[in-house]
This record gives structure tokens, C-alpha cells and sequence, in this order.
């Protein structure tokens, strides 16, 4: 500023409008509010640079300029670069996918898939075209879906030993979400029945499923569930577990639907029973659209985890996604490469998980705005 | 609730009587009556129906239902017992020695996430940018990988690239005292002289007088004004006091230290790779969680509490600790309740690397060597959800004490 500016005068009310002194805007403002306010401020300024200076570069060379992506084994690669050795993964890439499903018949996997979403799709949005129609798909997608991907009925039948990869991790978490939510809204609305032995026995499931790990029931899955059964009859391993995991993610998203429950005004049940609704009639027309709504979030974080935990059947000898990468470590062409294997399984779930998360994160603003309304 | 169901009586007689069966059904509380008989009836039924198959099944086997086993030698070993335990010792031991090593990891786990978190919860709301976002990606992609990868990451960290015996001679140690090695951590351990007595009864009466100090100067600080630096005090205190001791009774604790012998180090104390995997995975993934409930109980605590709390000039630490992070509590200790479950159900997991918790002893191996899946199998659960019970009741004790106490 020069001193022509200072000395100036104006007449009241003709001053010009000038921007904000240099300090107080722009890039050398937002530095200095966000990273160097005060003394503790720059000392951690300093200590988070410095950290990311040790960690990212190193991390960057080994994860992308040094890696090889296309070798033929290990000591190719080795001699290609000395970072991450992505060839492996390359090659793997289908097995993580799919497993041993058979090849020609894999369109079948991707078409279920897909499917997945166009049933979904009349589920999440309200102005979904035909909603009604749609519905009834969504309503018989897992017996399709079922079909699709064992076969039979004109298909060639597959063996549920033969599924593996992502396919088993998708298989597990979507069939646990999909037929836990009804058992769910069973025991949350017996858990908050007039009724006190049912009220005991669904607090009784619920606490007793939330209280055990998930790998005590999928032992109890491989080694113990036959015994219940009549003599005689046993069923498929996969199916025990699907059993398992679905118990399991109901006694979660029991606890879900009754904080949705639990959200809805005491005047909606009144006005209901005022109405001379049933008791049926008032939970399906008047409390559970309203509970469901508000739990999608939950359901959809409860999915997240349940997908998460569908790499336990690893323990029990299923091979999902993280057990073909393990598997896959035991070939003798490409010992040692545990931290490509696992840091990309990794990556896969990270960018599933995360993409969900956001996605309830999106539901719930939504849904926030919509009561303020 | 259907109360329309239920017409007045004069309304009844003039259509006709119904049968008794009906007019029980169409009334509300027998209704309930009826429905509940049939609920628990249809259970009953049920577990009977299952009973009865287990039986049969059994008896095909030719197995039987007793818990005999537990008194029966084990023939295994482990590989980190904090008990006494050679592969002679019973099936139950076996198990005893398990349940310690869940509890071990478990509660070395609550503590460590429990650090962790609240750390970075606060630092995720830290003004600093930088700091605030890096946490943020930590806290992203920590939660969002499944735990089993994060153990299997770090095992696989700490087993390859953690250097040999010989190499971590060389450099992987800290003062020629730690050692990270590939087998292990080997740090020095202590070895308790006969007076050392005379340094935890210090500690002890340190600590005592550290609690009644705290009473005594919040008292004086409500008679008088005065505030005391308490925290400063007994900090001095528990450390000067058995340090006094250990003076006086002329230095009772021997080290031992950890020494290269042939291929692995001898001597002092071993963290074991596996519960090194299992502990550091368990409290980051948990830690993550934390983070998470830390910044939403503190962003949970209105603006007003911390604009009142500068206007009356208490610096931002204080109001951090004596304003802030007791109103938090409230919001955090629920939620922080099922994580601590979670961590310790997910230390079940611990079977994926070989720690010898409870799942891989009793539910593992005696399970494989006496074919015992039924015995075996409930023992765990009743453990789980005895742990689980523990904890959640322990932790409704504290919820209670810091609730909010209303008129």
C-alpha cells in the first residue's frame, strides 16, 4: 500500500469497497487458520508432514513406479523391479473372482449379479418405474438368482463346493441380509411384544446371537448342526453356513429394526388402534414402513459388517475371496508374495465397504431432511 | 390392541352365543394367554425335536454326552501358556489356559484401542487440517477392510519382514536390551528380589493416598476455591514413593536380560508373534471404531459448553478434560460398550494365525483329538456369552454412575 491510499479521505458513504486485507483471504489465510494457528498447531503440521514424507513416497514406489504387472513367476519379477509383484494378482485375478466356478459357465455369476441391482433397484428408490411390478422380481430374485448359479432345469447343474472367490464373499452377505431382515423384524417386534414369553424367548435369541462370535456358530455350522437334524439326513456344507449366517445377521438387524421401533411416536400406534387396526394390520400398514425407513441405514451398515465377516468361512475351510489369496500363496512359482495378495483383497473391500458407507451416510442426510420437512 | 374385536356383551347376545373357543379368542388377554401357551409350547416341541435327533444321532455314533473328557490328558502343546502346561496336563487345563490367553488379548486389546481412539477421535477434530484428514483416511480404511485381513497383514508384516535372530542382533533393538525379531519381541524381564515386597507396598500406599488426596483436595476445592494441582501431586507421588523403596531396600529387582543363542534368543520376556499379530490388529480395527464414537460424543456436547467455558477463561485443555469429555462420556459409553464386545469376539479370530486362544484349544484341537463337538462346542459359547454378560454389566455399572442425573 503506497501512502497515497492511507493519506486519502472520503466523504461518508463514498469510500470504496476493498477486498480483504492479504492475511485474511485466500490461500496464505486458509494455511495459516487451518495449519499454523498456534504453536501446538505447527508442531503437528510438522510432525504429519514429516510422517507423510517417510510413509507415502516409499509406498508409492513400491505400490506403483517399481511394481511389475506383467511376469511370468516370481524371480521375473524380481528381476523386472524390486516393488510389488502385481503380475501375480494378474494371473489370479478370475480364481479371486470367481473360484473354481466353471468357466463357460460364469456369464451365469455375472448375470445374477447384475441382477441383484434391478432387484434392488424398486427396494431403495421410491420413484423407481413400476415399483409394484418390480417388486415381485425383487420377491423372486433369490430363487433366480439360486437357480442361475446351481443350475438344473435346463442349466448345468454346478456343485456349491465349486464356488469361491468374490462370488462366495457376494453369496454369503447378500443371502444373510436378504432373508435375515424379515426373521429380523420377527424377533424386533417380539422383542417389543405385550407378550412376556415371547418377549423372553426373542430377547433370549437376540442376546444370545449378539453375545457368541460369528466363528463359534460357523463351527457349530461344520461340526455340530448334523446332529439336530433326523438320522440319516445331512445337507450341504455351504447351506449350513448360509443358515448360520443368517441367523446371525438377524439377531443384528433385530436390534436395528427395533431402534426404528423405537423412533416411531407413541401416536402412531394409538392413532392405529383407534383406527380399529389389527394388530398385523397396524405394524404392516402404519409402523413398519415408517421403522423400516428410518432403519435403512442401519440395515445398510449391518450389511457392511456382515460382508466383512463373511471372510470367517475361511476357517471353516470354505474358500472365499481371502482364502483363494491364501491358497493361492502355497504356489511354489510365486512364494512369498503374501502382502500383494493381501493388501489388493484389501483394496477390494475397502472401495465395497467405503462406497456403501458413503451411500448411508447419503440415506441418512436424506432422511434427515425429509422429517425436518 | 384390537379392541374392536371384542364387542360388548349386549352387542353378543343379540347375534347369538358363540362357542366358547371363540369367545376366548376374541377376547384380548386370553388371547395373549393362548398365544403365548402356544409360543412356548411350539419351543418346547422344537428343542425336544432336536433333543431327540442329537440322541439318536449320538447313539449311532456310538458317542456319548459327558464332559469326562476335560480330566483326560490333552497329548498337545501350546505355544504361549500363562499357567503352568506341558502336553500331560488335562483337557480342562488345556482350556484354562486358553480362556487366559482370549482374556490376555482381549483386555491388552481394550486397552491399547481404547488409547488409540480417544486419540484420534481428538485429533480428528483437531483444528489442523492436515492432522484432521490423515486421520481421517486412517480411520476410513481401517474399518472398512475386514479384521481377519488386518491380522493376516500384520502376522505376514511382522514374520517377513521382521529381521531373523542374528540380523535383529544387529539392528532391529533398542538398546541392546529389545530385541524385534521374527519370533518375537524379546525384552528383559524382571526377576523379583525378596524385598522387592517393600516397592509394590509403596506403590500400593501411593496409590491409596493418591485416592484420598483427589477427595480431599476436590473438598477443599469446594469449601474454599483453591484448586491444588492434584494430577501433578499424585503423579509425583506414585512415582517417587516406590522409587523411595526400591532405594531403600537396596535395588531387589534383577533383569533378565535376552541373549543370542545358536538361532533364537534365550532368556526374558517373549511377546510371541502371533499375539503381537493378533494385539496390534484387534486394537487398530477397534481403534478405528473408537475414533469414530469419540468425535461423534464430542461433537454430541453443544457449542454453548465450550463458548461458556472461555467466557468464564478456563483454558481449552481443561475444558477439554473437565467440561467437555464428561459430558461426552454420556454419548460414548454405550457405544463404546459393544465395541469392547466386539473386540473381544473377534479375538476368536485368533485361530487364522495359530494363537492358542479358547476357539483354537478346546473348540480346536481337543475338539479334533476326542471327537467331542457337542461338549466342546458349548463350553466356548457359554464362555462367550458369559465374557459378553461381564462386560455389558460392568459397563451398565458405569453408565449408570455417569448418567445424568435429572430431578
Amino acid at each position: 500500500m503506497s501512502d497515497a491510499t492511507i493519506s486519502q479521505s472520503y466523504e461518508p458513504g463514498t469510500h470504496p469497497d476493498l477486498p480483504p486485507p492479504l492475511l485474511e483471504r485466500g490461500l496464505i489465510f486458509w494455511v495459516r487458520k487451518n495449519l499454523l494457528s498456534s504453536w501446538y498447531n505447527v508442531t503437528l503440521t510438522i510432525l504429519g508432514v514429516w510422517f507423510l514424507w517417510t510413509i507415502v513416497p516409499p509406498l508409492y514406489d513400491w505400490m506403483f513406479a517399481d511394481a511389475v504387472v506383467n511376469a511370468e513367476d516370481r524371480t521375473e519379477c524380481q528381476s523386472l523391479g524390486d516393488g510389488a509383484c502385481w503380475a501375480f494378482i494378474h494371473e489370479r485375478f478370475k480364481i479371486f473372482i470367481y473360484g473354481f466356478y466353471p468357466e463357460p459357465e460364469r456369464w451365469r455369476a455375472i448375470l445374477a449379479f447384475g441382477l441383484m441391482f434391478v432387484a434392488l433397484g424398486p427396494l431403495l428408490f421410491d420413484n423407481f418405474p413400476y415399483r409394484g411390478k418390480a417388486m415381485l422380481f425383487s420377491l423372486a430374485y433369490p430363487f433366480i438368482a439360486a437357480w442361475l448359479l446351481l443350475g438344473g432345469l435346463g442349466l448345468t447343474p454346478v456343485g456349491t463346493d465349486q464356488f469361491g472367490g468374490m462370488l462366495l464373499n457376494v453369496i454369503v452377505g447378500v443371502t444373510g441380509i436378504a432373508f435375515s431382515l424379515p426373521i429380523g423384524i420377527v424377533l424386533a417386534l417380539g422383542r417389543a411384544s405385550e407378550l412376556p414369553a415371547v418377549r423372553i424367548i426373542c430377547v433370549t435369541f437376540i442376546e444370545f446371537i449378539r453375545g457368541v462370535p460369528l466363528i463359534t456358530l460357523l463351527f457349530v455350522a461344520s461340526t455340530m448342526l448334523s446332529y439336530f437334524l433326523p438320522p440319516g439326513t445331512s445337507f450341504d456344507l455351504l447351506m449350513r453356513v448360509l443358515i448360520m449366517v443368517t441367523l446371525f445377521a438377524s439377531g443384528y438387524m433385530a436390534e436395528v429394526v427395533r431402534g426404528g421401533l423405537q423412533a416411531i411416536p407413541r401416536g402412531q400406534f394409538e392413532a392405529a388402534d383407534s383406527m380399529g387396526l389389527k394388530y398385523w394390520q397396524s405394524m404392516r400398514r402404519i409402523v413398519l414402513p415408517q421403522a423400516l425407513k428410518i432403519s435403512i441405514p442401519g440395515i445398510v451398515n449391518t450389511f457392511i459388517g456382515l460382508f466383512k465377516d463373511t471372510t470367517l468361512v475361511i476357517v471353516i475351510g470354505l474358500l472365499d475371496m481371502l482364502g483363494m489369496g491364501r491358497a493361492s500363496l502355497a504356489d511354489a512359482k510365486w512364494a512369498g508374495l503374501s502382502s500383494e495378495v493381501y493388501i489388493s483383497i484389501a483394496v477390494f473391500f475397502f472401495i465395497c465397504c467405503f462406497s456403501m458407507s458413503r451411500y448411508s451416510l447419503y440415506l441418512e442426510s436424506k432422511l434427515e431432511t425429509e422429517h425436518k420437512s | 390392541m384390537a379392541s374392536i374385536d371384542t364387542p360388548s356383551p349386549s352387542a353378543r347376545s343379540g347375534s347369538g352365543e358363540r362357542n366358547i373357543l371363540a369367545r376366548l379368542w376374541y377376547e384380548k388377554e386370553t388371547r395373549g394367554v393362548i398365544l403365548q401357551i402356544l409360543t412356548v409350547v411350539l419351543l418346547f416341541a422344537f428343542i425336544a425335536y432336536i433333543t431327540l435327533n442329537a440322541i439318536a444321532n449320538l447313539a449311532l455314533l456310538g458317542k456319548t454326552f459327558s464332559f469326562d473328557f476335560l480330566s483326560e490328558p490333552s497329548h498337545y502343546d501350546i505355544n504361549q501358556t500363562l499357567i503352568e502346561y506341558t502336553s500331560k496336563s488335562t483337557h480342562f487345563r488345556a482350556g484354562l489356559v486358553g480362556i487366559l490367553n482370549t482374556l490376555l488379548v482381549a483386555i491388552c486389546g481394550i486397552i491399547l484401542a481404547t488409547i488409540l481412539g480417544f486419540i484420534l477421535g481428538v485429533l480428528r477434530l483437531s483444528p489442523n487440517w492436515l492432522v484432521s484428514k490423515m486421520v481421517y483416511c486412517f480411520v476410513e480404511f481401517t474399518r472398512n477392510v475386514p479384521v481377519l485381513l488386518h491380522i493376516l497383514l500384520i502376522h505376514g508384516f511382522v514374520v517377513h519382514m521382521l529381521p531373523k535372530p542374528r540380523a535383529a542382533q544387529e539392528w532391529a533393538n533398542l538398546a541392546d536390551l529389545v530385541f524385534f525379531t521374527n519370533r518375537g519381541v524379546f525384552a528383559p524381564m524382571p526377576l523379583l528380589g525378596d524385598r522387592f515386597s517393600w516397592v509394590a507396598t509403596a506403590f500400593l500406599v501411593a496409590v491409596v493416598g493418591s485416592f484420598i488426596f483427589a477427595r480431599w483436595a476436590k473438598k477443599h476445592q469446594a469449601a474454599t476455591g483453591q484448586h491444588l494441582p492434584v494430577v501433578l501431586i499424585n503423579l509425583g507421588a506414585i512415582a517417587a514413593l516406590p522409587a523411595l523403596a526400591y532405594l531403600l531396600a537396596g535395588s531387589p529387582v534383577g533383569w533378565d536380560i535376552p541373549a543370542l543363542k545358536g538361532f533364537n534368543f534365550r532368556g526374558g520376556f517373549v511377546i510371541r508373534p502371533e499375539f503381537l499379530a493378533l494385539w496390534l490388529a484387534l486394537s487398530l480395527y477397534t481403534s478405528a471404531f473408537i475414533a469414530e464414537i469419540v468425535r461423534a460424543g464430542i461433537e454430541a456436547v453443544s457449542k454453548g459448553q465450550w463458548e461458556a467455558s472461555s467466557a468464564l477463561g478456563v483454558s481449552r485443555g481443561r475444558t477439554l478434560s473437565l467440561i467437555i469429555i464428561p459430558q461426552a462420556m454420556r454419548v460414548i459409553v454405550p457405544p463404546l460398550t459393544s465395541q469392547y464386545l466386539n473386540l473381544t469376539k473377534n479375538s476368536s479370530l485368533a485361530i487364522a494365525i495359530g494363537y492358542m486362544d479358547i476357539v483354537a484349544t478346546v473348540g480346536g484341537i481337543t475338539l479334533m483329538q476326542t471327537g467331542k463337538e457337542m461338549e466342546t462346542m458349548i463350553i466356548v459359547i457359554l464362555f462367550y456369552l458369559g465374557v459378553s454378560l461381564f462386560i455389558s454389566a460392568i459397563m451398565n455399572w458405569y453408565n449408570n454412575r455417569i448418567k445424568l442425573v435429572e430431578r
